[in-house]
């Protein structure tokens, strides 16, 4: 099978933040550079950020990294590799000024520095009081982040594929990778591109729940194409979730609508939240609401007919107040719920948003897979950054404004280190004879299926599976059911047929391919929850409620073989400073 | 396939954007109005494609007006979409 071919230093799939931050340091390094992305880069779904970019420049009141590193720790539940945490906060300040020198639009104070947020999470001497830490550029940080790369990125003639889907990774008789599989939507045509090394970047997987935040892109790519090398996916168990998403559409309600008064209500018109949280009611943390939202439809207190999601009502505010005070709202409920909030309380539910496992990799984002006694080998000519890594430094909760830093942070250590690699492994590797083969086999089967399961379908089973097992409220039994109900759609995934067999822009069959590397992270999900019998940051089992770090102090990782799962150890032994001790995280 | 399938195939990609927002309401207005777009109103949808997602979800809320007026008409269904 003659496929053509094209010859790269390096190969970066992805142009979203991470990717491109990549692409700039290996392309100012004179390196052979190809980006590849399934839509323009610059509307790659780091364009969706706005909160900012945490980095602790001290511009508002005194900060230091070592307390960013704090956070970040904590954050995490104790679950983050300390000395990636600590390599990241310690490179904060010089990653934000760079991008401030590529151009970053940022906002200012008076005396020209960057202005900087207040945020979550963020604390001032270990915990003892806020500080303003998150860099912006008005609500457009991820916008304005991804143009000044793409720019400097063009400027220093890195090239890129635009419209194309990678398919799969081609590994030699050693393990190294050697190629990239990709496919051109604008004519169809499959080719290979030998390369030195290959750079994952491909975004989070949020679409594996049936309510997300995330745009339709982010299909997990790239944890399909690792998953099918026989690489392990890590700490797929965690995800973070918003409280009030709309539901059926997932565009976020942000917390403020309960901070001026908005409350939620079950089926049964009951204000739950004074059940769970007596005190703060609505206004408690982010995961208890989740949670108790998560419980009450389970139990079957839910509203609609499916009874799936819950009501936050505001009418009682009075017009005036929501015109005033949350317009954006108003026309956020208006459009994507259809409901005005004057008269009528909006249905919401806990939503994805964040994924903070992924690919393994160590801080110079190299893949890293366990070998003999070494849980950390990395594998030649694999790097992975950004949202479909794990590095890990959010662990088993991300700290926000962390996860642009760590595209910024790693996308760069990730150029450089690949730089000084290629220095000393010039040579292309001979492809293997057979490269192409499983992937065309898929391709083909496709091509040929006259009948079949329809993508959208099982797409949609599959995120309900998702939502309704591993949602924010978990236990065995929902869990080891949505297994059994997730393997049977990943067989099913396996036999979709398309009417459209046309070579040219055929998003139909892009759709099936998607699918097909959606349900790997769905298993790798609920295998991953079942297996951890403990409450941690993000995962709340209900019959395991306590923290365990006797037994559980690891990173999963799950092999798509078998659907295996083992663990490494967390690195909890910093770069330079002193480790720090889990503790029991109250705020 | 005719030509004019793959025209609105290859928008249909494009209209993958990067905010959730915006593939939201395209998704809407594409299953009511794609397959009966032809001519002028393929080539203003290309060029609303072509905008930052940004400044197209802000057109398509009714925040902004687009310079050119030729684009009101297809905008339009957009909004109500
Ligand atoms: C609504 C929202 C708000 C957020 N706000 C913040 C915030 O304020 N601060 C913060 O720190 N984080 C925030 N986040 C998280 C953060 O935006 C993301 O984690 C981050 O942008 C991911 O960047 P990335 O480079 O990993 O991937 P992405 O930006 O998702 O880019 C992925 C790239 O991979 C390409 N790709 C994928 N698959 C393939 C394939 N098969 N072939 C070719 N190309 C492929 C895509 O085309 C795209 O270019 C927010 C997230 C959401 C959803």
């Amino acid at each position: 099978m003659a496929l053509p071919k094209q010859t790269f230093d390096a190969v970066i799939v992805g142009g979203g933040g991470s990717g491109l931050r990549a692409a700039l340091q290996l392309s100012e390094a004179g390196h052979h550079v190809a980006v590849f992305s399934k839509v323009f880069p610059t509307r790659s779904h780091t364009v969706a950020a706005q909160g900012g970019i945490g980095a602790s420049l001290g511009n508002m009141q005194e900060d230091h990294w070592l307390w960013h590193m704090y956070d970040t720790i904590k954050g995490s539940d104790y679950l983050g590799d300390q000395d990636a945490i600590e390599f990241m906060c310690r490179k904060a300040a010089e990653v934000v000024y760079e991008l401030e020198h590529f151009g970053m639009p940022f906002d200012r104070n008076a005396d020209g520095t960057i202005y900087q947020r207040p945020f979550g999470g963020h604390s001032q001497n270990f915990g003892e009081r806020p500080v303003q830490r998150a860099c912006a550029a008005a609500d457009r940080t991820g916008h304005a982040m991804l143009h000044t790369l793409y720019q400097r990125n063009v400027r220093a003639r890195c090239q890129f594929f635009v419209e194309w889907m990678a398919l799969d990774l081609i590994r030699d008789h050693e393990g190294a990778v050697v190629g990239l599989i990709a496919l051109e939507m604008e004519t169809g045509q499959v080719v290979i591109f030998q390369t030195k090394s290959v750079i994952l970047a491909t975004g989070g997987a949020g679409r594996i729940f049936q309510s997300s935040t995330n745009a339709f892109i982010n299909t997990g790519d790239g944890l399909g194409i690792a998953a099918r090398a026989g690489i392990p996916l890590e700490d797929m168990e965690f995800w973070q979730f918003h409280p009030t998403g709309v539901a059926g559409a997932g565009v976020l309600i942000t917390e403020g609508v309960r901070g001026e008064g908005g409350i939620l209500l079950n089926a049964q018109g009951e204000r739950f939240m004074e059940r769970y949280a007596p005190t703060m009611k609505d206004l408690a943390s982010r995961d208890v609401v989740s949670r108790a939202m998560d419980q009450e439809i389970k139990e079957g207190r839910g509203v609609g007919h499916e009874k799936d999601h819950v009501l936050l009502k505001l009418d009682h505010l009075g017009a005036e107040v929501i015109q005033k005070r949350l317009p954006g709202i108003r026309e956020i409920a208006l459009k994507f719920a259809n409901v005005d909030p004057i008269r009528e309380p909006i249905p919401v539910v806990p939503t994805c948003h964040y994924q903070m496992g992924g690919i393994p990799t160590n801080y110079y984002g190299q893949v890293v897979v366990p070998r003999g006694d070494n849980p950390a080998e990395p594998v030649p000519g694999l790097y992975a950054i950004g949202e479909c890594a794990c590095v890990s430094v959010h662990g088993a909760n991300r700290l926000g404004t962390n996860s642009l830093l760590d595209l910024l942070v790693f996308g760069k250590s990730a150029g450089d280190h690949l730089s000084q690699w290629l220095k000393g492994n010039p040579q292309q590797r001979d492809l293997p004879k057979d490269a192409a083969d499983r992937t065309l086999a898929r391709l083909d089967r496709l091509n040929q299926a006259t009948t079949g399961e329809n993508v959208a379908e099982v797409g949609l089973d599959m995120r309900r599976a998702v939502q309704q097992h591993a949602g924010v409220f978990r236990t065995g039994q929902l869990l080891s059911e949505g297994i059994d109900k997730i393997r049977v759609i990943a067989e099913r995934a396996r036999h979709t047929a398309i009417q459209d067999k046309s070579q040219v822009f055929n998003t139909a069959r892009i759709e099936a391919l998607e699918l097909e590397n959606l349900v790997i992270v769905a298993e790798a999900t609920l295998v991953s929850a079942e297996a951890r019998t403990e409450s941690r940051g993000a995962q709340a089992r209900d019959d395991f409620k306590e923290r365990d770090d006797r037994n559980w102090l690891k990173h999963s990782l799950w092999s798509m073989e078998g659907s295996r799962l083992h663990y490494k150890p967390v690195n909890l032994q910093p770069l330079t400073v002193e480790s720090f001790e889990p503790k029991v995280r109250v705020y | 396939m005719t030509g004019d399938d793959r025209a609105q195939e290859r928008l249909r990609w494009r209209s993958r954007r990067g905010l959730l927002e915006m593939d939201l309401i395209l998704q809407r207005f594409m299953a009511r109005h794609l397959a009966a777009l032809e001519g002028d109103d393929l080539i203003v949808y290309d060029r609303l494609l072509d905008l930052p997602d940004n400044d197209f979800l802000d057109l398509a809320m009714g925040r902004s007006e687009p310079e050119d007026p030729a684009w009101r008409p297809l905008l339009q269904k957009i909004r109500e979409s």
